[in-house]
């Protein structure tokens, strides 16, 4: 039992590239793990992971299939939580506090950190609608022209503003899949989010659509802290500034993503970015 | 008959089977092995068979009794067709030849002995004849069969095309009930209607099949002015619905969306139990436990309440439906993609606000078939009303409180068929048919329902695939 | 959820995202816990009618299956017997005398009347099969089993009153009076029994002017309408004949108004009354019919029913012989109430008393009612019996089942496995869907047009309603076995095409074998379901009254839930038990089936 421990912790460790990546200089991290685990029933997910994730910058977690990093993202907004045989172990602090610790609300967590999926899954409502659904929820309009103004303004954001300006009772479902998705993004920022948690938001798009979100993450750089799951090690490269890669239910590696592309320190690393497995 | 049947069928599979294996041994190779043969035998031998075995006692005993009643005098002569079902109930019994008491039996006209004898006669030699019949059949087409026979005859595919076709009539049985319903329905409908006009039936206010009630048609019929049936039946189904509607939706809501999987196998059962219940249990207990309750429980409120009531029908009936309404909704809050609710979970929305404002809007049109589906099932069941709500029918005037009151007995149009219906009448009367018509209503109104609730459900379920 | 108490710990710094308001996110978590509420309290609902129904029908359904038999000892007298003749004897006096030797106290012509009519009229039917079927015993004394009557069950199983045995103190002392008794006791037992009876009288009291209150209101309304009834009289003028409606109204009202007048009049007299004897808290009460009875149970058995109450008296009549007057020491005498008033029970004193006396003699024995699987329908409660209904709806469900299973699996095949996909299929799936939603007394009209009309098979038969049946349960067997179908994968119709099978060969030889649990499953659901179903055979005349148990397809039957039907209608409260019994009866099919499906399922339940 005790060798077994052990030989998790080594072989769980995580490499930082390099030792103090330029990124996370810049102030103080808005994200940091401690010791964060996830099992599903009896089916450890997550290893021990440590990581901090800075503010106004966009981070990448890359990696293959099945290797924890959509997990570790949902963790982040509790929606793990959902799902009843889920259990996460360790701490996530945001601006220094604690999101799983037993006082804090969880509704009040998600509306500071928002989410945006694989598929776009606008409701099944109109546009405007859409948009106004968390404002609505939380109470964040006093009056129906703040609503409006607040739904414009996140569409404006979102870059689908002047798309659907003239068709704003129209159904969400409606739009093209890129549109849809930017919808989301914009569903998302309308409650007024500090982060940002997206999903492989491009894995359903073709690569126009693609080409218009990275446009748009890189744009919401600006005011929020994004962070990224993808699957296409270009995109991480395009969008990111610090990259993280997770292998099997462990971060292998994390660092400026300059420096990971260019020069990675782990094997593991280096063959995935050269295409070797994935 | 059944018996010779069989034995012809399985003499003809193995005379087929030991010709298949006699080319099989014999020269040439075999297209398909040899109790394909048998099977291709025994098949040709039992259609004939068995459509003659359906067909001969259909015909023979209209000719035997025809022959019997036409043995009779002329004063026993029926008159019309319950005297002659009542005559040919002699005529067996006395043709069974059970009573042999000599003082019994000259209880009975000579007439109708001489035509029990008769049919007596007939029907052995009757009997007889289709024996021989299906002999000289059966052996006629094993003869014509095994000729087709041979080492390139292609058995397999032979039978295969029976079976194929057996398998087709099977499923059409569906549409043939769907027809034997819409005409057995349709035509005493019309007939009914050319008795009393449509107007009268569907905008009369008045109904009393049994008694003539309206000055102009003293003693001929009753008046059939269907209105208070509608009426009942409208407001059993409300009532039904406003117990059935949000139980069962709510019900589906937390099973859907809240229960542990170890609530979930307990409540589940439950429900499944409460579905399984026959409907005459659930009459009894809302005619004998629950509508005197509501009785007294009026009564101490100072509100007058008959003992049959349609509030005590209603409600039971409505907790008949909750199990239909949740698993109806059940299914379609599933349906719903989990994508959704987690992009509400995502916003920071309670689990109620994401059910409330995400899962049933998206859920609505699969709801709303499900609501339809349980208020066609309200308006279609009959054993809870017919113990329950009683049989009068309610007067009915623009005072709707009066009308709608919940503390009457109403009548249903299940209710009128079903009384109508019970006990010997006669065909030919309008109070009969006027039950018929009541069906026609019934069916489809039902069906107009089921048509769009299953449509509406089907396509629901497209959406989200 | 979490708890909302504390508020959210506020970011330092430069925090852009808005903070909700504490006491609106209090609010929508309330709103959170109410809704799920509902949602439990929809399931709680639902559990507890279901609990409230079977307990409800256990309680009404369990003396159905308890009866009571009396052994009485009978003598089968020669001079009413003849050994040639048997079945010709007088059964009826010889019963009725072995009766009345248990009271030889009772004389009045009536009340030996009344005797016999304790026990069932199958004692009669039991002691003639015996002496029947053994003719040495003629002329001997023999003690038998005899059934009791539905009322006397009911009496001993403590359905038709409660029973309370007042405590009494004091010693009695007894004299005659008339042709009864007075009895007056050394303590103050009958003063707590009167003050009882005057609480009862003031409930019926305040009943009444309850009443009273509403015929007021009638009549107020009455007189309100009176004068627009005589405008529009007045209005119609001369030339209104007397069957003109305003006239016709009015005439009605004044005859309403006149009648309820007369009933508002009674009725306070009767208040009147009942108020005076109530505020006179010691005055004798007369014990009506109205009111519960209360009887003195003496030495020796002698039992005098109460007739008149006062404060430290009681007068009353015998219905026991009194062994002797003058005192009777406290502790050998005792006082007992049935509390349902005579006149709302179909068991009368008398019978009580004696059935009473029988019992404590240690006669009376109750045991299982075997006769209730035995016996078809009958008029009389005590030997009505489910064999009828249930021999019915085995006879129909096998009829059923020889109809639907073959054709339907049959269709589900072609439809899973073979069907083009073209409109004519579609139409078919479309109608089975449909089919499955049609009202089922629908199903009832076709089978009455078409198959005893059209067809004309034989009413009333287990076949044609095993036909009906097999219709409605077609579309349940079709749906689950295309179901089943479509669940054994698509690779082992493959394997079989592969090694050379024609299509039929594998799916007969292959696919149906292993669909079958899932179509057996699906069967004995829908033979569920059948079994329960009552308005469809209501149409072709599976209503009859039926003694007979049925012997063949063809022959007049009933089914279980029809006989529950029957029996749900019929007055007597002993039959509201059989109704319940029935039920019982039916449910335990119904489970049997059921589980026997969940086992089905269970053991070849199979995951590819």
């Amino acid at each position: 039992m005790d060798a077994a421990v052990m030989e998790t912790d080594t072989r769980h460790k995580t490499i930082m590239t390099p030792a103090e990546p330029l990124i996370m200089q810049q102030g103080t991290p808005k994200i940091v793990t401690e010791n964060v685990t996830v099992h599903y029933g009896d089916k450890q997910a997550i290893f021990p992971l440590d990581i901090s994730i800075p503010d106004r910058a966009v981070s990448a977690f890359i990696g293959p299939s099945g290797c924890g990093k959509s997990t570790f993202l949902r963790c982040i907004n509790r929606m793990n939580d959902t799902i009843p045989i889920c259990r996460v172990g360790g701490r996530i602090t945001i601006d220094g506090s604690d999101i799983y610790d037993p006082d804090l609300d969880v509704v009040q967590l998600r509306a500071r950190v928002g989410m945006v999926f694989q598929k776009p899954n606008p409701f099944p409502k109109s546009i405007m609608e859409n948009v106004a659904y968390g404002p609505r929820i939380h109470g964040l309009a006093r009056s129906k022209t703040d609503l409006e103004e607040i739904v414009v303004n996140s569409l404006k954001r979102a870059g689908l503003f002047e798309e659907v300006k003239d068709r704003l009772d129209a159904p969400g479902t409606g739009l093209s899949g890129g549109q849809q998705q930017r919808l989301c993004i914009a569903r998302a920022i309308a409650v007024n989010p500090d982060v940002i948690l997206m999903d492989e938001p491009c894995s359903a798009l073709d690569p126009i659509a693609t080409a218009r979100i990275e446009e748009l993450i890189s744009e919401l750089r600006e005011n929020y802290c994004i962070v990224i799951v993808t699957h296409s090690m270009q995109q991480a490269a395009r969008v990111s500034q610090l990259t993280a890669f997770f292998h099997l239910g462990t971060l292998v590696e994390v660092g400026d993503t300059e420096a990971i592309f260019t020069n990675p320190q782990e094997r593991r690393t280096q063959d995935y970015i050269m295409g070797r497995f994935g | 008959m059944l018996v010779l049947v069989a034995v012809l069928v399985v003499l003809a599979f193995f005379y087929g089977k030991s010709r298949g294996a006699a080319f099989s041994s014999g020269a040439g190779k075999l297209h398909s092995l040899p109790y394909y043969h048998g099977y291709f035998v025994a098949l040709m031998v039992a259609m004939p068979l068995l459509i003659l075995t359906v067909l001969w006692p259909v015909l023979s005993a209209a000719y035997v009794e025809g022959r019997a009643l036409a043995v009779l005098p002329a004063d026993l002569q029926p008159a019309n067709g319950l005297a002659r079902d009542a005559v040919m109930r002699d005529i067996r019994l006395l043709a069974s030849g059970v009573i042999s008491d000599p003082d019994r039996l000259s209880a009975y006209p000579q007439g109708v002995r001489a035509a029990g004898a008769v049919f007596a006669k007939l029907q052995s030699a009757s009997g007889w004849l289709q024996i021989a019949t299906g002999l000289l059949v059966g052996i006629g087409s094993a003869v014509l069969a095994s000729r087709k026979l041979s080492t390139k005859f292609r058995a397999r595919n032979s039978v295969e095309r029976i079976f194929l076709t057996v398998l087709i009539i099977c499923s059409a049985v569906a549409i043939l009930t769907t027809v034997g319903i819409v005409f057995s329905v349709i035509f005493e409908t019309l007939r009914f209607f050319a008795k009393v006009p449509v107007t009268e039936f569907l905008f009369g206010t008045q109904w009393s099949p049994q008694t003539a009630l309206r000055a102009d048609q003293v003693g001929s019929s009753g008046a059939f002015g269907a209105v208070p049936l509608f009426i009942g039946t409208t407001l059993v189904m409300l009532i039904a619905m406003c117990v059935a509607g949000p139980i069962g939706l709510f019900a589906a809501i937390y099973m859907a969306e809240y229960a542990s999987p170890r609530a979930r196998s307990i409540a589940k059962p439950i429900l499944e139990v409460l579905a399984g219940i026959p409907t005459v249990v659930f009459g009894f207990f809302a005619a004998l436990s629950v509508a005197p309750v509501i009785r007294r429980w009026g009564e101490s409120v100072g509100l007058e309440v008959a003992s049959e009531s349609a509030l005590a029908a209603g409600i039971v009936m409505g907790v008949m439906i909750i199990p239909f309404m949740s698993s109806l909704s059940d299914d379609v809050i599933n349906a719903v993609p989990q994508s959704l609710r987690d992009g509400s979970y995502a916003m920071g929305a309670t689990r109620s606000e994401t059910v409330k404002r995400v899962v049933l809007p998206a859920a609505l049109p699969g709801i709303v078939s499900a609501f339809m589906l349980s208020v066609s099932r309200a308006v279609g069941e009959t054993m809870i009303v017919v113990m329950a709500a009683g049989l009068a029918a309610h007067a009915v005037s623009w005072d709707l409180i009066e009308t709608f009151n919940p503390l009457q007995a109403v009548t249903t149009v299940t209710v009128q068929i079903a009384t109508l219906l019970v006990g010997d009448q006669e065909f030919e009367s309008s109070k009969t048919l006027s039950a018929f018509a009541l069906g026609f209503v019934l069916f489809f109104f039902t069906l107009i329902l089921n048509m769009i609730a299953l449509r509406v459900v089907a396509r629901f379920k497209e959406q989200y695939d | 959820m979490t708890d909302m108490a504390n508020p959210v710990p506020v970011r330092a710094g430069k925090s852009q995202s808005t903070v909700i308001d504490a006491g609106r996110l209090k609010k929508r978590y309330r709103a959170e816990t109410r809704f799920r509420w509902y949602g439990l309290a929809a399931i709680g609902f639902a559990c507890a009618f279901l609990v409230l129904l079977l307990s409800d029908i256990l309680l009404k359904g369990l003396p159905a299956f308890e009866a009571n038999t009396v052994t009485l000892d009978v003598t089968l007298d020669e001079s009413k017997l003849d050994a040639q003749a048997i079945s010709k004897g007088n059964f009826n006096s010889i019963v009725n005398s072995a009766i009345r030797a248990q009271f030889p106290g009772v004389k009045s012509r009536s009340d030996r009347r009344a005797l016999p009519k304790l026990l069932s009229f199958d004692a009669v039917d039991k002691v003639r099969r015996e002496v029947i079927a053994n003719p040495s015993l003629i002329g001997t004394t023999r003690s038998f089993d005899l059934k009791l009557s539905d009322e006397a069950d009911l009496f001993l199983q403590g359905m038709s009153t409660d029973e309370f045995d007042i405590p009494v103190t004091g010693s009695l002392s007894i004299e005659a009076s008339g042709d009864g008794f007075r009895l007056t006791s050394s303590g103050n037992d009958f003063a707590g029994v009167l003050a009882r009876v005057k609480q009862r009288l003031e409930t019926r009291r305040d009943r009444l002017s309850l009443d009273a209150l509403k015929l007021e209101q009638v009549r107020d309304r009455l007189a309100a309408e009176m004068p627009v009834a005589e405008a529009a009289v007045a209005e119609a003028g001369s030339e209104a004949t007397n069957t003109h409606p305003a006239k016709r109204r009015l005439a009605k009202l004044q005859v309403d108004t006149s009648s309820v007048a007369a009933a508002l009049a009674r009725l306070k007299a009767q208040t009147d009354e009942l108020s005076a004897s109530i505020s006179n808290s010691s005055g004798p009460e007369t014990l009506t019919s109205a009111l519960p009875s209360h009887f003195v149970r003496l030495p020796e058995k002698g039992v005098v029913k109460i007739a008149e109450i006062g404060g430290d008296y009681i007068t009353g009549k015998a219905y026991m012989p009194v062994a002797a007057t003058g005192a009777v020491t406290a502790g050998s005498w005792s006082l007992v109430e049935y509390s349902q008033p005579e006149a709302d029970r179909r068991i009368n004193d008398k019978e009580i008393i004696w059935l009473t006396s029988l019992r404590d003699a240690g006669m009376v024995e109750s045991g299982f009612n075997w006769p209730f699987f035995q016996r078809g329908d009958s008029r009389e409660a005590e030997v009505a019996g489910v064999l009828g209904g249930m021999v019915g709806s085995a006879l129909t469900l096998l009829v059923t089942l020889l109809l639907s299973l073959p054709i339907g699996v049959a269709a589900a095949i072609y439809l899973e496995e073979f069907a083009p996909r073209n409109r004519l299929t579609q139409l078919i799936e479309v109608n089975i869907n449909n089919l499955a939603a049609v009202p089922s007394i629908v199903f009832g009209l076709l089978g009455l047009a078409v198959f005893l009309n059209f067809f004309g098979l034989p009413r009333s038969s287990a076949m044609v309603g095993g036909m009906v049946l097999a219709l409605m349960a077609l579309p349940t067997i079709i749906i689950a076995s295309r179901a089943a179908l479509r669940a054994v994968p698509p690779s082992i119709r493959e394997g079989a095409l592969g090694v050379g099978a024609s299509h039929q060969q594998a799916v007969f030889h292959h696919v149906l074998p292993l669909a079958m649990p899932g179509i057996l499953t699906g069967t004995i659901i829908g033979m569920a379901q059948a079994l329960g179903e009552t308005a469809p055979l209501l149409m072709i005349g599976m209503v009859a009254f039926i003694v007979d148990v049925p012997g063949g397809f063809s022959d007049a039957a009933t089914v279980l839930p029809v006989q529950i039907f029957l029996w749900s209608d019929l007055p007597e409260a002993a039959f509201q038990a059989k109704t319940a019994g029935a039920i019982m009866v039916l449910l335990g099919f119904l489970f049997l089936m059921n589980a026997f499906a969940v086992f089905l399922r269970k053991q070849f339940e199979r995951r590819w």
